[in-house]
């Protein structure tokens, strides 16, 4: 079983600041650090290897100060870190970031196949939630968004939880696949002091353009179509039940509502 | 057994200074640092002196995140809507090798990591000691949270600032008084560079730093600062723990009081507060500095008290021990031995050096400030009120005004107790 894991460095949420101007983030202030869902996202894989064997590498896109969460996750159990970083990187928008990151794991699969790939629900500071299924389409792997839980793997197909408005359902997806996943996914743990040494002696492989044979014009600020209008919170939708029970009885009851509706 | 030659506990610019020297000659040493990174936990105003950093890392001028060169140094004694004020400016300070600089410790500390890991040292973040392990009367390691946590070496420096629990608990010291610590607090003032140097009268890129008595801290005993970086405003004050606690106000008024004082307002008006600390800084001086060595154990930087308040010198004291520190260390790796006598090099060292001569020629001084309130409520003051009279054009003859003066001076306390107070701080300052 080998395990790939996206990570993100993003700004301290709580102690980012926000330009009253501009309502953009001022990053600079903030300290550093890996994205709370990923960091979840690290400790379930290691708890999927602690079960199944195998082994976790984790992946990032950034400047060469990304290291610093990188060694974080060796210390959190992961085996090796790559860090994608170049100029041309610079600017990239969620298209291009996952362009990048998958032609990362394409080159981490020539040495050695991967069984599955995971991503944290969002970044907290782009918040797109695009990442992971842009990188899932272009690995032609299917995707499963908002993981919950890992109910088992097995015989080459994993049954998992998908956390819904109000619920959960359970779906099973053959693998090799990618999840993007919610906190409740792992408990974080403590790292012991022989895996932080561990982590700091860690050097982290990092890959340039030419390593992963990615195509310049699909990266950067001329390969990200993407422009910002406006930045605001989507209103929360209301209503909507959960149908439980077989899909004969569900769909008796949903029909039944729908003819309520009409009449 | 996870065994190193040296482990140095808190990644402040002593511990860094330490793990420097040594990772160059060689040896193998470890920085347990609390901190999310070193630096993050770092707080200071700050001045950081050029020559003792250089003695480390020569010309680091080139490649350290710095503010400004300082080319001037103001001194401002503080009425309630008067000042006195004197100062020194040099433009060869403009240019290298420079005097000292502003800097932000949080990135300052973290650059300095850097170099530290280049040289070979090991930093291990996030990870908070609790306690040297001892084995028969010898400091051999040191107890972190971690599981598996126990990290031994040959020797420990303990460099982990102002509260040192680790020296507490090995018996070096007791928990400081309030008159031995300083509460600090300052903050960061956003405005642009060009802003900061129409205010502060300098060129581009140049930096001033102005020191602020008097009034500026209630007549308390202590400082506040002003200092400039690129685009930020760095001010604060520190006041003595138990004079502080005495008068009642919270520090944060007197933060306030301070911003709002219509001789600093214009100074930085329309900036933006974007960052507040407050930190304790050691106040205790001569008197106050630990054991600094002990069998298989050394004490350096705040952590020891090293600290000159009167000068605000710190950081260039926390270099240098950490570097005297780690040469005493080299020394008795090379003998295979790590008792209090191989290393007590360092403590003669110290001694010897301007860090332990500064603190002993004031060694009474902020004592006698501390006991004595007149040198900041009167004296300071009536400082304010001679300039005054001096410079009012009023029709008086002048003769009248410098007697007046005196009195001022001197008339407050009766003339023989003045004159006798007044020679006394003198005296514990030569
Ligand atoms: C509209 C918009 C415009 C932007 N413009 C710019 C720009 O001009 N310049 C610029 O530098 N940035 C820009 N960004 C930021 C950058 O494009 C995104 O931060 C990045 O593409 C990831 O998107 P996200 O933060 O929304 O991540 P999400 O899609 O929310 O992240 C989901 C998951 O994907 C994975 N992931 C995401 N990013 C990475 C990564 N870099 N490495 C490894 N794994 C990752 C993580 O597992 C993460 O939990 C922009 C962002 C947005 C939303
Ligand atoms: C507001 C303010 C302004 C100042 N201005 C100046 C100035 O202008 N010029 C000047 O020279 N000095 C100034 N100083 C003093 C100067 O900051 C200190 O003297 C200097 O930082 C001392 O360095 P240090 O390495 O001994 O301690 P610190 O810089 O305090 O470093 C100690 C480190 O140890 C870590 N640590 C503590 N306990 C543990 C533990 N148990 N386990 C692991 N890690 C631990 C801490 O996180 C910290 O990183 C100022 C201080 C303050 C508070």
């Amino acid at each position: 079983m080998h395990i790939v894991v996206c990570i993100k460095q993003v700004p301290d949420a709580a102690q980012v600041k926000i330009d009253p101007i501009t309502n953009t983030l001022d990053r600079s202030s903030a300290p550093a650090i890996l994205n709370p869902y990923d960091e979840h996202a690290v400790e379930a894989a290691i708890a999927i290897k602690k079960q199944f064997g195998g082994k976790v590498s984790v992946i990032s896109m950034g400047p060469m100060m990304a290291k610093d969460i990188i060694k974080k996750c060796i210390s959190m159990g992961a085996d090796a870190g790559y860090l994608l970083s170049d100029r041309s990187f610079a600017g990239s928008d969620t298209l291009a970031t996952s362009y990048i990151l998958t032609m990362g794991i394409k080159k981490i699969m020539e040495a050695d196949p991967v069984d599955l790939v995971l991503c944290g629900k969002q970044a907290v500071d782009g918040d797109t939630a695009q990442v992971g299924p842009g990188i899932a389409r272009r690995l032609n792997f299917p995707v499963l968004t908002y993981v919950q839980k890992v109910e088992s793997i097995e015989a080459g197909t994993i049954i998992v939880q998908r956390k819904m408005d109000n619920g959960y359902e359970i779906v099973s997806c053959p693998l090799p696949c990618l999840l993007t996943v919610e906190k409740d996914i792992s408990e974080l743990g403590y790292a012991s002091l022989p895996e932080m040494i561990r982590a700091a002696k860690y050097d982290v492989i990092t890959w340039g353009v030419n390593i992963i044979a990615a195509d310049t014009t699909k990266m950067g600020l001329k390969g990200s179509p993407t422009s910002v209008r406006k930045i605001f919170a989507p209103e929360e939708r209301v209503g909507g039940e959960p149908l439980e029970g077989d899909i004969k009885t569900v769909t008796g009851i949903l029909v039944s509502k729908v003819m309520e509706k009409l009449s | 057994m996870n065994k190193y030659d040296v482990i140095i506990v808190g990644a402040g610019v002593a511990g860094l200074s330490a793990a420097y020297v040594l990772a160059k000659a060689g040896v193998n040493v470890v920085v347990l640092e609390r901190g999310l990174n070193p630096g993050s936990k770092n707080v200071m105003g700050g001045v950081l002196y050029r020559q003792m950093m250089e003695e480390l890392i020569p010309e680091f001028w080139k490649d350290a995140p710095l503010e400004r060169p300082i080319v001037e140094q103001r001194f401002w004694l503080m009425g309630k809507d008067a000042v006195t004020s004197g100062g020194y400016k040099d433009l060869e300070w403009s240019k290298p090798p420079y005097n000292n600089f502003t800097v932000f410790r949080g990135k300052f500390d973290a650059w300095f990591a850097s170099k530290c890991v280049e040289a070979g040292a090991l930093i291990i973040n996030e990870t908070v000691a609790v306690e040297c392990i001892v084995k028969e009367g010898k400091v051999v390691g040191v107890r972190t949270t971690r599981p598996d946590g126990d990290l031994y070496a040959n020797v420990v420096i303990l460099a982990d600032g102002v509260n040192s629990l680790l020296a507490r608990r090995l018996g070096f010291h007791k928990e400081w008084r309030p008159s031995q610590v300083a509460l600090a607090i300052m903050e960061q003032i956003k405005l642009p560079a060009l802003t900061i140097e129409e205010r502060f009268n300098v060129a581009s890129g140049q930096g001033v730093t102005i020191e602020l008595y008097g009034d500026a801290t209630l007549g308390m005993m202590g400082t506040a600062f002003i200092y400039t970086n690129k685009e930020h405003v760095s001010i604060g004050c520190g006041t003595l723990l138990s004079q502080l606690s005495q008068s009642k106000i919270t520090p944060y008024d007197l933060l306030d009081r301070l911003k709002q004082h219509p001789l600093v307002e214009p100074l930085i008006k329309g900036g933006e507060a974007v960052e507040y600390y407050a930190h304790l800084i050691p106040e205790g001086g001569y008197h106050s500095v630990p054991k600094l060595v002990g069998n298989g154990v050394m004490i350096i930087g705040d952590a020891a008290q090293l600290v000159n308040g009167i000068h605000r010198e710190g950081s260039n004291l926390a270099m240098t021990s950490g570097r005297l520190a780690a040469e005493a260390y080299l020394i008795a790796h090379r003998v295979g031995d790590f008792d209090e006598r191989m290393l007590s090099p360092y403590a003669v060292a110290i001694t010897e050096s301007y860090v332990i001569k500064d603190l002993k020629k004031y060694k009474n001084a902020t004592h006698i400030m501390e006991k004595n309130p007149a040198y900041f409520n009167t004296y300071l003051p009536a400082v304010n009120e001679a300039a005054k009279e001096f410079l009012s054009v009023d029709g008086r003859p002048k003769r009248s005004k410098q007697w007046l003066i005196l009195k001022r001076f001197f008339g407050h306390r009766g003339w023989f107790r003045s004159l006798w107070e007044i020679i006394k701080l003198g005296r514990s300052m030569k």
